[in-house]
This record gives C-alpha cells, structure tokens and sequence, in this order.
C-alpha cells in the first residue's frame, strides 16, 4: 500500500540519516523523498512515498526518532502533490515538430535543443507527469529524472487541520 | 595571566556528570578520550576500569538494571566504540537506560580514516535511543543532561554522546544548570482516561482473564501497583523474562512465566484467557510464537510508555499509552468506581482449570544422589541457603531459562538478565556493575560456562576494584542450548556445540584473576559450596558446578510454531 507522509523534522545534521536508515531497518520501502526547508527557522520538511502494510506503525517508529517533530500522512484526496522531471525525448528532424507540438499543448517547458533529442522540464501532480511521458514514448525516452514529490495538505482537509494542529 | 572562568570541555563533562549524581563511570580510556580521563582524577565520581569495553558496557547495564538509574560508560573512539556495541543493542532492546561517552578522533580528522576513527554515531544509529556528535564544546552540558534526560525517561534506553578529542580539550565556560527541553520528545506518561475506563469494563466482564506483565512494571517502579490491581482485579498473572520479580512467586495469582520455555499453566493460561491484559511487555515473539495463533480467544488491552509497542505485533481492542505505574493506579481507582460495594468477580471456574494444569504439568526435575549435578537443583538450594534473598544474574542459554523457571523471585531488581538481545557473557559484568550499585546485597551470577568463556576476564577488575561478586559456573562442556536444538532439531549431530577437551580449570582460574575457586562434581558437594561461597564476602567467588551435560529445558513451544503445542519433554516432539 503506498502512503504520502510528510515529516516535519528538526534542521540537524544526520536527521535525514535516521529517517531514511530507520526504512531500511523496519523493511519499509521508499519510493521517493523529498526534503527542504520549511517557513520556519530550524525545520525541515521531508515528504516520503513510501511502501507500507501498516502506516500507523509506520508513523509510530517516526515518532521515536527524537528530531521528528511532526509526521502527518497525506492521502491523494486530502493533498496537493506535485514533482518535477526533466526528460530527454529522442526527436530527429522528422519527428521534431510533432514533438515540440505535442509538448506545447502539455505544458512542458522546453530546456535544450539537441542535434538527435529534445529536453524537457515537466512540473505538475504525479498524473500530469505520467501523460506526458505515456505521449512521449513512442518517440523514445533518451533519458528520464526526477524529483521526489513534495505534497501539501489542502486547506479545507482534515489533514489540513491534523498538520497545524 | 588568566583568571577567567574558563575550563575544558572534559571539565565540563565532569561538571555536568556531577550534577546527574553520577556516582561510577565504567570505563576503558585510550587516545581520544584522555582528555576526559585527567578530570575524573579530581571528580567525585569512581572509575571501574574494565578490561574490555564490552564488559563496560554490560557493567553500566547491571547497575541501571539493578537500581533503575542511569549507569555510565565511558570508552575511546574506533575500537573502543565499536567493542561498545553490542552492550548499546543490548541496553536497547531491553530499555536498560545508559548513557554512553566515546572518544572521538580530533574534528579536523573526521571522515579521513584516522587512526582509531570509526563513525561512532553512525554506527549508533540503530543499536541506541539518541545520539549525538559534539561539535562544540559549549555544548557538552546541556547534550549530557539531554543524554541523561532521554536515557531515563519514557521508555528507558541508551544514548551515545560522542565526544571528538579537540572539543575535549576547548575552553568553554558553565553556567546554570537549564531544564531539559525537546520539541520532539515528550513521552506521554498519564493514560487516557476514557481507555483506562473501556480497559476495566473488559476486565470485568472477562471470564478468564490473565494480567500479562512486562519489564515495563519493572522500568516504573509499579510492582506495589501491581500486587494491588491484580488482587483487586482478582486475576492470574504471567510475568515475561523481563518481568521476574515484578510480582512474588509466591502470591497464589502468580503463574510465572510464560512462552518458548515458560510453564505449561502460564503459557496455556493465555492461550485460553479471554482477556489478555498486557501491562508492559511487547509480546515478543518467544512469548508468542507464531502469532497468528497467539491467545486466539482473547480481547487485548495492552499498556505501554511507547506507542509503537502497541499493535506491532498483536492488535490491541484497548491500547492505552502511559507509564506502568502511573497507569496501574489509574486502572485500581476505575475499578473500584466502577464496582462501588460490589465483589470481585470469583471466577472459580477459571482458577480451578489454572490450578488443575498446574497440579498435572508443574515444573519439575529429579535429581539423582549418584548422578550429575543438575542446574535446577543447584538453583534450588541457593534459593534455600539465601531464603531467596539476592539479587540473581543470568547469562544466556539453558541456564537463564532454568533460572527464570526455578527461582522463587520476591523483588523487583532482582534479576538482571539479557533477555531482547540474547548476549552471552552478559552475566560476569553484569554482576560486577549490580554488585556497585548495591554493595549491601548478595549478588550471585549464574553462568554457563559458554558465557562464562566470553567475558570471564572482568573477574580481574571484580577483584582489582574490590568488587566481591560471586558467581556460579554451570560447566557442561558446551553449549548447552545449541545441543539442545541439535538433538531435537537436527538428529543429534552437534556441529560446534562442543567446547572442546580443553577446558580451563575454572577454580584455578579463578584464583589467578584474584578470586576464590571453587567446583562441585556432585550434588552432595553443593549445599556444603554455596554455604562456603556465601561466607567470604573480601573477595569475589567461582564456583564450577559440573552439570549433567545432556539435561534439556522444557516445557518448551518450538521456535515460529504454535503455543497450543507445549512440549513437556523430548517424547512430545
């Protein structure tokens, strides 16, 4: 089961360590993490996909580390989530208008023209992401990064409330 | 010339260990940490000088496990750190608080692979509660008092403070002790009321319960808590290894242990209950088997200090976070609200069928005059020659369970055994650092000689320090609980479980580490030994008991399987 947690941790050195060494040991495995600085002096923010049976044990072995200050999980209903991918797409001169075409109408923001490929930078909520690159594959993905998705709690959530509680 | 304020770090140290009340720092110094070293000369805190960092570590451990306060160890940095590991992993996984102190290399040769460098808090990481890197040496102080904090507090364990060679040597200044404050660390120590309320409903509607108790009882200080909720409860209690002592033996409700060697009553008592109220303990998996057919028929409630105990391994109908004690006076007020001038429930039935399985499967052994000496009768008569009064250590293997299954315990604090971890060699330091903190009562370690091999060496700084300590030897050429699983398991081909034809002369080496040895051969030769054992208190004492090497522990439920399959002996497999 694939859960969203943001972490509010204290800004120390090895915090990041912990956490992500603390996965490893309990066998709970991330699918990405994000971290930066929060509004506040001090605290950072790391946002985990994670694969999990049980997130409430999860949250509970967070809790235990004692520069965790705040674990709140974030369902796909309750958040806004967004990542960011820069993407290399093959495109020659035959396919290069269709590409670039393409890519307008979705949004992208072209970085770089190459002599065989195009790159991309694609910035949005996971399904935004997975578009692009399911109208993209048939011209070929020379090479694909991204980032780990960041997420935030909707103001009118449960969650919302849960996080600055 | 100067005439601030100003002192090194290692002062600080010192100052900051003073006020914690610390009384004795278990150690073994080398190049990072001397700095500190100069200090304790004039601090008011003893130096036990262990003879490796292991037998520190354990040392610390055996004097928070026998008074519950905070045991220090202070070692150097690369392998001196490392040697503390196992006694960090021990200590955590039985909430033993110690504060840890390593040297590390000079800040300006961290993470060049210096001479002696190793990633102490990395290593740490796992096998502690906290750590901390101490970069600067206005810091010393208050990471201590946070170290001592953390240590002490919530569910007790322990915390490294790495300390690198120039921060040692920094000038810093001290100032007012300041209150411990960590945004992220506040344990919740009162129960929720509205649970503790919904836990003695279930309680008093519970035809067969069982009060199932952990080392948590004993962490709170809660056992008077717990003889008064349980009779008014009016409930059978089980205690977990980490619980012997928690509730007298000799009470009629006790059942003692339960699980992969606990008694067929105890075990079967929870397979049976209809409430299993957990107070302390995290259903380990030697007390529970395989799981999923762990107490089938019972509604749980299940109190501990740390919130991801609950519903990690069994789902909890009534989880209540809190402190043992705190929460055993909550639960006794409730009920007694709640039943006003009624009687407890009688439930004969249920005290019946417990009283039936223990008249039909008690533990027992039979110690023939002409045979070998066995562990249980020599535990028998210590209990008889001490009438009980002592505080009991254990190694691991055989011996620890026939310990945990023989000895009458009357007191909390009274045993001092590795039970999460498992770590041999625990029982010898163990008892030196128990011994320290309890110079008045009789500490007497029980050991096989497995064990006994591991750490054996810290009878010198028994001895040296003036430690008198005694400690029984349970030889059986082996080890004892590795034979065990390969006759049982593996048709009786016993793959190095054998020590060998080369065994010490335990008695002489005892004499030449500065002890007195002694051996018994035969059961005759035992009470005559303890009683000469217990009559020289200037020194410390081993005593070689020759043990029937072939002896089994049982009852016993096989390692993942079932507890409804106790085994009462070899024939049941």
């Amino acid at each position: 089961m694939r859960h969203t947690l943001s972490v509010v941790v204290e800004d120390q050195s090895g915090v990041l360590a912990r956490v992500a060494s603390m996965f490893a040991q309990r066998a709970f495995n991330i699918h990405s993490l994000a971290v930066g600085p929060t509004h506040e002096e001090g605290r950072s923010r790391i946002t985990l996909v994670v694969d999990a049976p049980d997130v409430e044990q999860l949250s509970k072995q967070l809790y235990k580390l004692v520069n965790v200050l705040k674990v709140t999980e974030l369902t796909p209903e309750e958040a806004l989530e967004s990542e960011t991918m820069l993407v290399r797409v093959t495109a020659g001169t035959d396919t290069r208008g269709t590409v670039l075409e393409a890519a307008a109408m979705l949004d992208a923001t072209l970085l770089d023209l190459g002599p065989s490929s195009v790159t991309f930078q694609v910035a949005g909520d996971p399904a935004t992401l997975a578009r692009f690159l399911e109208v993209m594959q048939p011209f070929g993905i020379a090479e694909l990064v991204k980032s780990g998705r960041v997420a935030i709690a909707k103001e009118s959530t449960r969650a919302a409330a849960r996080a600055a509680g | 010339m100067t005439t601030d304020t100003h002192i090194t770090g290692a002062q600080a140290l010192m100052t900051a260990l003073e006020r914690e009340g610390v009384e004795v720092v278990f150690g073994l110094p080398g190049g990072a940490i001397l700095p500190a070293y100069d200090p304790l000369l004039d601090a008011s805190i003893r130096h036990v000088l262990a003879r490796h960092e292991q037998g520190a570590g354990h040392m610390a451990e055996g004097y928070a496990q026998a008074t519950g306060r905070v045991g220090v160890v202070m070692v150097t940095s690369g392998p001196g750190a490392t040697n503390l590991i196992t006694p960090l992993q021990n200590a955590l996984m039985d909430s033993t608080p110690i504060v840890a102190i390593t040297g590390q290399v000079a800040s300006h040769a961290i993470g060049t692979d210096a001479f002696q460098e190793a990633y102490t808090t990395g290593l740490a990481m796992h096998c502690t509660k906290h750590s901390y890197l101490v970069t600067d040496a206005d810091d010393i102080g208050p990471i201590i008092h946070e170290a001592f904090h953390l240590a002490g507090t919530g569910r007790p364990g322990p915390v490294l403070v790495d300390l690198p060679k120039d921060v040692l040597n920094a000038l810093t200044e001290v100032g007012p002790a300041q209150p411990v404050v960590l945004d992220g660390y506040n344990p919740t120590t009162e129960g929720n009321g509205r649970q503790v309320r919904a836990a003695i409903e279930l309680l008093e509607a519970a035809e067969r319960p069982v009060l199932f108790v952990g080392g948590g009882v004993i962490k709170a200080a809660g056992s008077a808590e717990l003889l008064a909720f349980a009779e008014a409860a009016n409930a059978p209690v089980v205690t977990t290894l980490m619980a012997r002592g928690a509730f007298p033996d000799t009470h009629p409700l006790a059942l003692g242990m339960s699980g992969m060697h606990g008694s067929y009553t105890a075990t079967t008592a929870l397979q049976r209950s209809d409430l299993l109220f957990n107070i302390g303990a995290r259903f380990d998996d030697r007390v529970t088997g395989d799981p999923a057919t762990f107490a089938p028929l019972a509604q749980v409630v299940h109190v501990d200090i740390d919130p991801a105990e609950i519903g990690k391994v069994r789902n909890a109908e009534v989880p209540i976070v809190g402190d043992a004690r705190t929460v055993l006076t909550q639960l006794l007020t409730a009920l007694e609200r709640r039943r006003g001038d009624d009687e407890a429930p009688a439930r004969d039935e249920w005290f019946a069928t417990l009283a039936g399985w223990q008249e039909d499967y008690p533990l027992e052994y039979e110690q023939d005059p002409e045979a070998p000496i066995k562990v249980q009768y020599f535990i028998d008569q210590l209990q008889e020659a001490t009438g009980g009064d002592a505080v009991v250590v254990g190694g691991v293997g055989q011996h620890q369970m026939w310990v945990s299954q023989f000895w009458r315990f009357s007191e909390p604090r009274s045993w001092i055994n590795s039970g999460g971890l498992g770590t041999m060699g625990f029982a010898v330091p163990a008892a030196i650092g128990a011994k320290m903190a309890r110079p008045d009562d009789l500490v007497f370690a029980l050991d096989g000689d497995g064990c006994f091999q591991m750490t054996c060496q810290e009878l010198i700084t028994a001895a040296t320090e003036g430690i008198p300590i005694k400690v029984a030897v349970f030889n059986n050429h082996g080890h004892g609980m590795v034979r065990q699983w390969q006759r049982l398991f593996y048709d009786g081909r016993f793959s190095a479980s054998d020590l060998g034809t080369v065994a010490p002369d335990y008695p002489a080496l005892a004499e030449s580490m500065g002890c007195v040895g002694l051996r018994a051969e035969k059961p005759a030769e035992v009470g005559p030994i303890i009683d000469k054992a217990l009559a020289i208190n200037d020194r410390p004492v081993v005593i070689e008991v020759v043990v029937d090497p072939d002896e089994m522990v049982f009852p016993m439920v096989m390692a993942g399987g079932s507890c409804e399959n106790v085994l009462l002996g070899p024939e049941d497999l």
